[in-house]
């Protein structure tokens, strides 16, 4: 299987309040089309990975390459166009914009993109809210949804522009059980069929077995990296 | 970077806050308002008392001054012997006329310069009224009745007559309405004149004139030249003074320099010179506008860079967001730059048509003035430019005001805002 994302030898301290060592060199590769979950307790580096994963924090030593791209020390407007076309995000909290509809939430990303007209891009993005389920409240303001519906459309959001790569923080962290089993399912679905990469991190380990890998880590170093060897609730 | 989409999410920031949009805006309204009324009401008191002063005041005056001449050495051009100066020390001047010499001439010659829009003949002389027993001091003008009103509107100046009636009939008179009062004369009555010579003439009132200035309203009286010459028992080639009109005004100095040159025995004075104190008014009187002015837009700037500010603060997840998924600092800058003129823009306009409104009422307002003035209402200047102006400053402003809240916005760092 082809490999999309490279990450070697990531380094990443942090010099407030004092210095501090958060990522210690970390070495590992993402297949395409994978459901990649990382894991571990609090504090040991999984979001601050995911950061430097997602182009947004730059200030780290190592090297990372995303779609055979070298990514490191790239220029921030470079960046953001980067992300734009090839990554899409989902936070555990989602982060719609308030003022804006569901629909004008999704399609804001592609308007940026600008690769289609604006009918096609509206089109496009009540394709997405279909495949979450979302399209009856296309016309709703985001702050009359609520929480899991809202991370639904979080999730259209990072679909819009069809990314290589689709990353969550904790996407299920603020969920209920049935959200999550939703957000899950959507998950599977688009890595299984639509070859796109999911990487994760998460608290939860049942949600992380339903993946195909997962990464476990523990005070800024890798212990393993495996398929899950327990069963889990969401797959059933 | 993609305006349309920037607009379209600041027009959506702008319309959900609809409050905090139309307070940003009212801070700009009040500031471009008060600059629109304020300026319109000093540069139209300005324009009326410089009309009052302008409308009679030669650009360039040129008389013949009775001066002593400054030479006390009458030894000097004679090389004497002995080695004596010899100083007058009381001197008296000679009997000279205070006429200007080839006086018409000259005029010709200087009408003929470029620059200048019209010079108007003038003999001038102290006079006493006399109606019955009253004796009133004053002074009597013989003038070309056409270029008079020509240059110097003294046409539209009449309360009572037409200045044309000068013309129709011989010993006749036109006067201030002060003096006319003072002497309890009106059109049609007779007063006779007399010089300090002795020359003396009976004189009918065709008409009666007021400038607005008490001053002159209550001494002065116009006839033509003729009438003038003969009261002074002068010929017709006697010209006291030539009041010059230029096309443009400030070109007045310079061409009292050349004429001082060319004419050395003759005085010449510019306007500029001879209304220092209206020139000093004036200038304060912008200053203090300007000045007052650009206080409340900075006022109405500071508003909006604090409502701007804040504005930012409250939005930083949504910053934070745009930049997650792919928008750039400059497209961050260009949506909140957008907020603040459009904001700056319509605030402004407002301003405009309040500031319009209000000028016109005042405009419209009845001013007690007394009955010199020949004013009925507030002077105000309506001039397309001070709207150009406020419109523009206003824009600034707001440009200024939105700037460097819109390039912290640029700067927020969106891992630290989506982490918490």
């Amino acid at each position: 299987m082809a490999t999309v994302l490279k990450a070697e030898n990531i380094k990443k301290r942090f010099y407030q309040p004092t210095e501090f060592e958060v990522l210690k060199g970390l070495d590992f590769e993402v297949n395409k089309g994978e459901f990649f979950s990382i894991i571990g307790k609090s504090g040991c580096g999984k979001s601050t990975l995911l950061y430097i994963l997602s182009t947004m924090d730059t200030e780290y030593d190592g090297m990372l390459t995303i779609n055979n791209e070298k990514l490191t020390g790239q220029k921030q407007n470079k960046l953001s166009a980067f992300r734009n076309e090839h990554l899409g995000f989902v936070f555990q909290f989602h982060f719609l914009l308030p003022e804006f509809t569901a629909l004008k939430n999704v399609m804001l990303p592609a308007l940026k993109l600008g690769k289609y007209s604006e009918e096609e891009i509206e089109h496009r993005a009540i394709e997405k809210l279909k495949l979450v389920g979302m399209d009856e409240f296309a016309h709703k303001h985001a702050n009359r949804l609520s929480g899991g519906q809202q991370q639904r459309v979080a999730i259209a959001r990072a679909l819009i522009n069809d990314p290589t790569i689709i990353m969550g923080d904790e996407p299920t962290g603020n969920l209920d059980k049935a959200n999550s089993m939703r957000v899950f399912d959507i998950f599977t679905q688009l890595a299984k069929e639509n070859h796109q990469t999911i990487i994760t991190v998460t608290h939860d380990r049942d949600f992380a077995n339903g993946s195909d890998r997962i990464m476990e880590m523990e005070d800024g170093n890798i212990i393993d990296i495996a398929a899950p060897k327990h069963t889990s609730s969401y797959t059933n | 970077m993609n305006w349309k989409l920037a607009l379209n999410i600041a027009l959506t920031h702008l319309l959900t806050k609809k409050k905090q949009s139309i307070v940003a805006m009212l801070g700009v309204t009040f500031g471009i308002s008060m600059f629109i009324i304020m300026i319109s009401f000093m540069t139209g008191v300005n324009q009326f008392t410089e009309d009052l002063a302008m409308d009679n005041t030669p650009h360039v005056h040129i008389y013949k001054s009775i001066e002593i001449e400054d030479k006390k050495i009458v030894a000097l051009d004679k090389p004497t012997a002995d080695d004596n100066w010899y100083v007058v020390k009381h001197q008296r001047p000679k009997n000279e006329l205070s006429k200007i010499k080839n006086g018409l001439a000259v005029m010709e010659r200087i009408e003929n310069m470029p620059g200048v829009r019209g010079v108007a003949p003038q003999v001038s002389s102290q006079v006493f009224y006399n109606n019955g027993p009253v004796q009133i001091p004053g002074t009597i003008f013989g003038v070309d009745v056409k270029k008079q009103a020509e240059l110097f509107d003294l046409d539209k100046k009449m309360d009572l007559g037409e200045l044309n009636d000068l013309l129709k009939a011989s010993d006749v008179i036109i006067m201030g309405k002060g003096l006319a009062k003072k002497m309890g004369v009106t059109v049609g009555d007779r007063v006779s004149v007399t010089t300090p010579e002795g020359g003396n003439l009976n004189l009918k009132i065709v008409g009666i004139f007021s400038y607005g200035i008490a001053q002159l309203d209550q001494t002065q009286s116009y006839a033509t030249l003729a009438t003038v010459q003969k009261i002074l028992q002068k010929d017709p080639s006697y010209v006291t003074d030539l009041n010059l009109k230029m096309k443009d005004v400030n070109a007045a100095s310079s061409l009292a320099a050349k004429l001082a040159n060319q004419l050395p025995d003759l005085k010449i004075e510019d306007w500029e010179t001879a209304n220092q104190s209206i020139l000093a008014g004036t200038q304060i009187r912008n200053i203090m506008t300007f000045v007052v002015c650009f206080t409340l837009l900075v006022v109405a700037g500071f508003g909006i860079y604090n409502i701007m500010n804040m504005n930012i603060i409250n939005k930083m997840k949504d910053i934070a967001i745009l930049k997650a998924t792919g928008f750039q600092g400059a497209d961050v800058t260009g949506i909140f730059m957008l907020q603040s003129v459009i904001i700056g823009i319509a605030g402004g306009l407002l301003g405009l048509i309040i500031g319009f409104f209000f000028s016109y009422l005042l405009s419209i307002t009845p001013f007690p003035a007394g009955e010199f003035f020949r004013i009925d209402t507030f002077p105000v200047n309506f001039n397309p430019a001070h709207y150009f102006i406020g419109l523009f400053f206003g824009f600034l402003t707001t440009l200024f005001a939105g700037w460097f809240p819109s390039r912290k916005a640029a700067k927020v760092d969106p891992v630290a805002i989506i982490r918490g």
